[in-house]
């Protein structure tokens, strides 16, 4: 999988978890939870349904490398090398 | 043979809409099967029969508003021969009780259900008539053959109609929220509570554990909120006749909140039977059940306490206001570090605010406060919430 298609993967979980959300709020950079309101709850759901697609769990004391699109595209490019 | 009956959803539902049957004439049903579905302003609502038998007679079809206690199908019970000449129940389609002028802009239009045949676009009932009351054309909101719900209608509403006309769910707290202001006269207690301790041990155990099962720290307080409830159940009941009742049976009504607006607090239903793994897994479906709109009538009519949980929305320490006839709500705040005195050193630890909001005629500080400390207890000593 190359970043790009990590990308767009985690795109399409947070907007299949989080359907009222618009594709253009989603912003790179930004904290996922706090810029899209998403409760840990739900945040916890994404993470699962990427762990289906990528094939990588996030282990919590990892939360901190995963907080917005781009930190998570990158965690995920990274241990998929390894 | 007994009647099933619509139901009342809570003290301020005068009526709803029969959406659709589960189920037809002629089948068997079981005691808590889910035979129709119901709109309210909580949500499309499932509702369950309380008794064994054969649905004898539909009496009413779908999409249809049906006042509170109205008989909607007759159930006989198994062995009961069918009965042909039932004296007719009373009509079904009834309109708004007659309240004054709950849509004073358009009360001709407000009683009307029928819908003209020409109209092919899938909408709720509650969809349609709001669409009417509020001048909005439903092909504008239909898209892709999808059916149109009255969520949708209501956030299409022109900002001047959204003033004057709260939605349904805006209306429901405000007559639940006004009533608990005026009749219960709340005490409130606090204290920080050293979370980490709870947390560390939380960490230990999802490491262990796949993704799918992990639990979240809302688990683990509804958990030891519960433990607490076990041990000071005066807090968990209601109040009712001027007598305070306590229930055996603990089921927290959890705030949930709904991304677009309102929240509702379904009941965690029996919880004091669930380890902490159950907990986490009644949960998770409650939240996605409640976010999907299919909550079942038990849970949105038996909540026995509540529990409020703002700790995303980052603040530090939730006030609540009690939901009648409840008698106490449990406010727990945002988990963060804060210094933290242990012995004589000053330290940094996760600290967070619990607050019980009580009932003072049905339990005093002292019970508030007992409750309080028997929480923190259980959350220094995780693993007694296994």
């Amino acid at each position: 999988m190359t970043k790009e298609q990590i990308t767009k993967a985690i795109i399409t979980q947070i907007l299949e978890i989080a359907p009222d959300i618009d594709e253009a709020d989603i912003i790179p950079d930004k904290n996922i939870q706090r810029s899209l309101e998403i409760d840990s709850f739900d945040f916890l759901k994404i993470l699962t349904a990427l762990n289906e697609v990528v094939g990588i769990e996030v282990p919590e004391s990892d939360y901190g490398a995963v907080d917005t699109v781009e930190h998570m595209s990158e965690y995920f490019a990274r241990r998929l090398e390894h | 043979m007994s009647q099933f009956v619509m139901p009342s959803l809570g003290a301020d539902m005068e009526s709803a809409v029969l959406m659709e049957w589960h189920v037809k004439e002629g089948d068997h049903v079981t005691k808590g099967q889910v035979i129709a579905e119901v709109e309210t302003s909580k949500g499309v609502i499932e509702i369950e029969v309380f008794e064994e038998g054969i649905v004898d007679k539909i009496l009413v079809e779908e999409e249809t508003e049906c006042a509170v206690g109205t008989p909607l199908a007759m159930i006989r019970s198994i062995g009961e021969s069918p009965v042909q000449n039932e004296t007719p129940p009373p009509p079904s389609v009834e309109p708004e009780p007659a309240k004054p002028a709950p849509h004073p802009s358009a009360p001709a239009e407000a009683n009307t259900t029928e819908v003209p045949e020409e109209i092919r676009i899938k909408a709720s009932p509650a969809a349609r008539r709001k669409a009417k009351e509020m001048g909005i054309d439903l092909f504008s909101l239909a898209a892709q053959g999808e059916e149109v719900h009255l969520s949708q209608v209501e956030s299409a509403a022109p900002p001047a109609a959204e003033k004057s006309a709260a939605s349904g769910m805006r209306q429901a707290i405000a007559k639940a929220m006004s009533r608990s202001n005026a009749e219960i006269p709340h005490y409130y207690l606090s204290t920080g509570i050293n979370m980490t301790p709870a947390l560390r041990w939380l960490e230990e155990e999802n490491k262990k554990r796949s993704i799918k099962e992990r639990i979240l720290p809302a688990a683990l307080l509804i958990r030891a909120v519960v433990k607490a409830l076990e041990k000071v159940p005066e807090l968990n009941g209601f109040w009712k006749d001027d007598a305070p009742q306590i229930s055996t049976q603990i089921n927290p009504g959890i705030a949930i909140a709904l991304r677009k607006e309102g929240l509702i607090t379904p009941a965690l239903l029996d919880a004091g039977k669930m380890g902490l793994y159950e907990t986490m897994g009644a949960l998770d479906d409650l939240i996605t059940r409640t976010r999907a709109g299919k909550l079942r009538n038990t849970e949105i009519t038996r909540q026995t306490i509540t529990i409020t949980n703002l700790g995303d929305l980052g603040v530090e320490s939730v006030y609540g206001v009690i939901y009648p006839p409840q008698v106490a709500l449990v406010g727990l705040g945002r988990i963060m570090d804060a210094p933290w005195a242990e012995g004589d050193a000053l330290t940094v630890r996760k600290v967070m605010q619990a607050t019980l909001a009580g009932d003072h005629r049905a339990s005093d500080g002292r019970t508030g406060a007992k409750f309080l400390e028997t929480f923190n207890e259980y959350l220094q000593h995780p693993e007694e919430l296994l």
